[in-house]
């Protein structure tokens, strides 16, 4: 009897499941466009506004400051009076250091909370997992660190570098100042270090520059005992590092204690900060080079209150930093496009996006309408005794955003 | 195998899965938003994998540490399909554009099609954990050894699929998925229909479940769980049976995974790896392992606590998953499965059936709050 | 000759790591049967003992010296307030017990991220481990010796206690024969408790040694524990020479596919070539009969 009637529920729940799914079945085939309509109210005093940073898991290291650097600016518009008469209204997410999340929470911050544009994100792999979900629904995200390039969305606003505004002019700093003949390539195993060593690689091949090796991590490994035999045997004039996160601890506490030193065999990282150095011990890492585009030691007015402000807010001992720049100025270059556009509507404010500057601790900035980039100028800085970073060589003036590396005749995707 | 069923004493299970069915089918997609019942979807894929863990934990007391290996296959097949899918036929995915060779991999090829792209959801993980079962469990591995060894290939799967950048997307993942079979993933009506075809085939595995518990096959396992010796004593091979559990908490876990892709939009290796795999474990711990709603039902809980949590208080989610762990496997061992049948214990045993019918409504109600 | 070299070495200081961190375990989960997952916090623990130290002693070049006896308490009493407060009640349930140490290991961490913040801590080397000596033409770093020498104490040590003094005694007892060692008079409620304090403390030492290599954060601890109780497993449980074999084995297998391959692929191949040696040899490389982990 039980059996009979189990089995009669099963074959009933499935006809059910069925149906509804059938009947459920009228919606789009692939190949329709797609039709978002925005929620944000602007009718109130306030604008919603969304902070997607991690705050939890392997990230959060570095991600909580750039939350903080975006909270500082939003306080400073609020007291300034807001944007177009209205007070900003922070609803802060928490990516959690994975992909999947940030999809999750961008799609919350878009249809639940109905934002007027999201600031967040900081790995490649977060990035991309954002991507489709504001091109989908026609949504505004503000993307604050430097990335691998080769990519320009319609809906994203790129404000940290990309690979020719860091990454190429580091390498003529290598080789107009540093005169290598030779490099050797280590990074962390995932799309941004490989995405940047295959840029190098043609680089080095244009321009008469061997490439001794070419090393990649795990995530995450702190196991660098054979990396650095290698690097030591290749003998490189130089070391290009792109390694992520914890790594770099490892990695240059290995470097220093096999021998090697900055003036033997510098190494040039472009993923360590004012904030990692500390992490890293200055000691392990005093005298080797980086490349920004912004430094705590610039000496301008802006950055003088920049620095001041954050201090004020988190404590004496906290430094600013690149990504943290570059945060801090999306919300201004956002404002002053809801501003030129005088609307907060998606497709007004990219419109109008093109010629908006600020003057940004790093200098003045302008956005490209094009391709969604900012003109930067490029720094390569030495990490001080201080675990501060100096800079030794610039770019003199900002350089033209490329991500896709057209005007650069060596480069083959 | 016979197919000899026990009595049951209690309906109430089939009352407390009508009381979810109704819950899941007609009372969610009523009351949520699109956003909200999009990741109750997510959650219903979660509790697929976690009603096949509640049998090869529960049931057969194999602490399976490692089904994000199974999650995985099956959501990175069903990825690799849409991926070639939204290609188009002969096109290249668009991160291979990016950042490999601008060539298919001749692995992926087969994946074209739709219905290869199905059989290896089903199929792949039933071989791989056949073939790791045979291996473990006829040398006699358990215990201690099978928990770590599973744990450590979900490690390896998760280390290698970051490590192939041009061919699985790396740390990145697969995601921007235009269509699934057909149906545009932008409108919301297909989504709709993404969560009722989850919330569905949820159902029906807890019923393949409730039948399967019934024959001797689900009578055996309990009693390999609970001595093994004595089962091979009494001329059964305890492997056979444990072999089978496992095999069918991959094709579930696989199930669950291939669901996730199109719902949740995005597959990477951090929904795979060993973190994921224990997270799985949540959901059935808090359930009632052992119960034969208890995974499920945790699963959806577990899903919607860490999201609320998550929201209200940033960073907070460790602090509530550990002590979860810690409370429920020291305190409650079997769950909230346990807790009502101590309160339908405590209660007359004349109305011991109607009290957790009460209970059950209430697990019930909680999961569409 | 010299990669050679290199890459024995490099193994050998990579197995010394990972001796370190498995040699607790092979304690609280060969000889207890309890599968400690907090074990990785644990190091995480010794490793801020050492920073904590750090801050409070000015010279560099004794607070390495103080913080291993440091760590080796703080990390043996993090272990005793976890057996004492839920591990004791659950020793007939020894699967339990590693999701509720995941659990203890979750909160750990983040109680360690809200007191000491995200980002990683700095741990000053001591002067008197800056630099390498050349050996036969290699830089051997004097922290990846100092590590070696510290593994191998810490086996002598704990070699010497279970062999010569009466808790190793009443402790070898208590693995052989739970009951039997009850009936002439041994405490195994005590033995446990020193058993789990010895296992736990050995945890919080390698964590003092860890921040020579690495950086110190809430994550430290993860990293390592996958690794860690598959050489455990590998060597034989409870057995501690198994340990030691398994720890330099996967080590220098691993510098030498490192060194063939990429990083990324040398784990994996580990990994399988591990499950494959349990087929082989599922109880290990060495075993004795302990409580039955089923």
């Amino acid at each position: 009897m039980r059996t009979k009637f189990s089995s009669r529920l099963l074959a009933a729940s499935s006809v059910l499941a069925l149906g509804l799914t059938a009947t459920a079945c009228g919606g789009a085939k692939t190949g329709d466009t797609a039709t978002s309509e925005s929620c944000v109210d602007t009718s109130g005093d306030t604008i919603k506004i969304g902070f997607l940073n991690s705050l939890s898991g392997t990230m959060a290291i570095s991600e909580t400051t750039v939350f903080k650097s975006l909270s500082m600016a939003a306080k400073e518009i609020n007291a300034d009076g807001g944007v177009l008469g209205k007070k900003l209204e922070i609803v802060s997410e928490d990516g959690q250091s994975e992909p999947t999340v940030f999809a999750e929470k961008a799609t919350k911050l878009i249809q639940d909370d109905c934002v007027a544009a999201v600031f967040g994100g900081w790995t490649s792999s977060s990035r991309k997992a954002m991507l489709p979900v504001f091109e989908g629904n026609d949504a505004l995200l503000f993307y604050p660190v430097q990335y691998e390039g080769l990519e320009s969305s319609h809906n994203i606003f790129y404000t940290g570098a990309t690979t020719n505004q860091q990454i190429i002019p580091a390498l003529d700093f290598l080789k107009q100042e540093k005169k290598i003949k030779s490099i050797f390539l280590v990074g962390s195993d995932y799309v941004f270090p490989r995405t940047a060593n295959k840029i190098i690689k043609q680089y080095a091949a244009a321009n008469g520059i061997k490439v001794l090796g070419e090393e990649y991590q795990p995530l995450g490994s702190t196991d660098f005992g054979t990396v650095v035999d290698k690097v030591k045997a290749a003998g490189a004039d130089a070391v290009f590092n792109t390694l992520n996160g914890d790594s770099n601890v490892a990695f240059f506490k290995e470097y220093k204690g096999k021998g090697l030193t900055a003036s033997a065999m510098p190494v040039l990282s472009v993923s360590i900060a004012e904030e990692e150095v500390p992490g890293v011990g200055v000691g392990n890492l005093e005298g080797q080079y980086t490349a920004w585009n912004y430094y705590q030691t610039i000496d301008s007015p802006a950055n003088k209150t920049f620095v001041t402000d954050f201090k004020a807010a988190n404590g004496a001992k906290a430094v600013t930093s690149d990504p943290m720049e570059a945060a801090y100025t999306s919300l201004y270059l956002w404002k002053g496009m809801v501003e030129k556009a005088d609307s907060f509507a998606v497709e007004d404010v990219i419109d109008a996006s093109d010629g908006v500057t600020y003057d940004a601790p790093e200098g003045t900035v302008e956005v490209n309408g094009e391709n969604h980039h900012i003109a930067k100028t490029a720094l390569i800085g030495q990490v001080n005794s201080e675990g501060l970073i100096d800079t030794v060589w610039s770019s003199d003036k900002p350089i033209e955003p490329d991500p896709y590396l057209k005007s650069y005749d060596w480069w083959k995707n | 195998m016979s197919m000899k069923t026990l009595r049951i004493k209690h309906s109430y299970p089939y009352v407390g899965w009508l009381l979810l069915a109704v819950a899941l089918l007609v009372l969610a997609p009523a009351v949520l938003s699109d956003f909200r019942l999009g990741l109750l979807a997510k959650y219903c894929c979660y509790a697929i994998a976690a009603v096949g863990i509640g049998l090869a934990w529960g049931r057969g007391g194999m602490l399976v540490l490692g089904q994000g290996l199974y999650f995985g296959i099956g959501a990175y097949a069903m990825a690799m399909h849409l991926k070639l899918a939204d290609a188009g036929p002969g096109g290249v995915p668009d991160f291979m554009a990016l950042y490999g060779d601008a060539a298919v991999p001749g692995w992926w090829e087969p994946l074209r099609s739709g219905a290869f792209a199905v059989v290896v959801i089903l199929v792949l993980p039933a071989l791989v954990a056949g073939l790791l079962g045979l291996a473990v469990f006829k040398r006699r591995i358990k215990g201690a050894y099978f928990a770590i060894l599973s744990q450590a290939l979900a490690a390896a799967f998760a280390i290698l699929l970051v490590g192939q950048v041009k061919t699985t997307g790396g740390a990145n993942g697969l995601n921007n998925f235009q269509g699934f079979f057909g149906y545009a993933l932008f409108d919301p009506a297909n989504k709709r229909m993404l969560y009722f075809l989850a919330a569905g085939i949820l159902l029906v595995s807890i019923l393949a479940m409730a039948w399967l518990y019934r024959t001797r096959f689900g009578e055996l396992l309990v009693a390999v769980r609970d001595g093994e010796e004595r089962v091979r004593f009494l001329g059964t091979d305890p492997a056979n049976i444990k072999l089978a559990a496992y095999v069918i908490a991959a094709v579930l876990a696989s199930i669950g995974g291939a669901l996730f892709v199109p719902i949740a939009g995005i597959v990477s290796p951090d929904d795979v790896g060993v973190v994921a795999s224990i997270g799985l474990l949540a959901g059935v711990a808090l359930g009632g392992r052992a119960s034969l709603l208890g995974p499920a039902v945790g699963a959806l809980l577990v899903g919607y606590a860490e999201t609320s949590l998550s929201e209200a208080f940033p960073g907070s989610w460790s602090y509530f998953q550990g002590a979860l762990f810690v409370l429920v496997i020291l305190l409650l061992p079997g769950g909230l499965a346990q807790l009502l049948g101590l309160v339908s214990g405590l209660a007359s045993r004349r109305s011991a059936t109607e009290t957790s019918e009460e209970a059950q409504t209430r697990v019930g109600e909680e999961v569409t709050a | 000759m010299e990669t050679l070299l290199a890459q024995v070495f490099t193994g050998i200081s990579a197995g010394a790591v990972l001796l370190l961190i498995a040699l607790g375990l092979t304690l609280t989960f060969g000889q207890m049967g309890v599968i400690n997952m907090a074990h990785g916090e644990f190091i995480m623990a010794g490793a801020y003992t050492a920073y904590v130290v750090s801050t409070i002693v000015a010279s560099t070049e004794l607070s390495l010296l103080i913080a291993l006896p440091a760590g080796f308490v703080i990390g043996g009493l993090l272990g005793l307030a976890l057996e004492a407060s839920v591990l004791r009640w659950m020793y007939a349930r020894p699967l339990d017990t590693l999701l509720v140490t995941y659990g203890v290991g979750l909160v750990l961490q983040q109680v360690a991220r809200d007191i000491f913040g995200a980002p990683a801590k700095e741990v000053p080397a001591p002067g008197w481990l800056d630099g390498s000596i050349p050996i036969l033409g290699y830089d051997f770093p004097l922290t990846r010796l100092f590590i070696i020498v510290l593994a191998g104490l810490c086996v002598a040590a704990l070699l010497a206690v279970l062999r010569f003094t009466a808790l190793g005694r009443e402790i070898r007892a208590t693995v052989g024969n739970r009951d039997l060692a009850e009936t002439i008079g041994i405490s195994t409620r005590r033995t446990d408790q020193a058993t789990f304090f010895i296992g736990s403390g050995l945890a919080g030492v390698a964590g003092v040694a860890l921040t020579l290599l690495g950086s110190t954060g809430p994550n430290l601890g993860t990293s390592y524990i996958v690794q860690a109780f598959l050489v455990v497993v590998v060597g034989g449980i409870g057995h501690l020479k198994g340990t030691i074999v398994a720890a330099l084995g996967i080590g220098l297998l691993q510098a030498f596919l490192a060194h063939a391959l990429t990083g990324s692929v040398a784990q994996v191949i580990v990994f399988l070539a591990i499950v494959a040696f349990l087929q082989l040899r599922p109880q290990g490389i060495l075993s004795v009969r302990t409580r039955s982990l089923a």
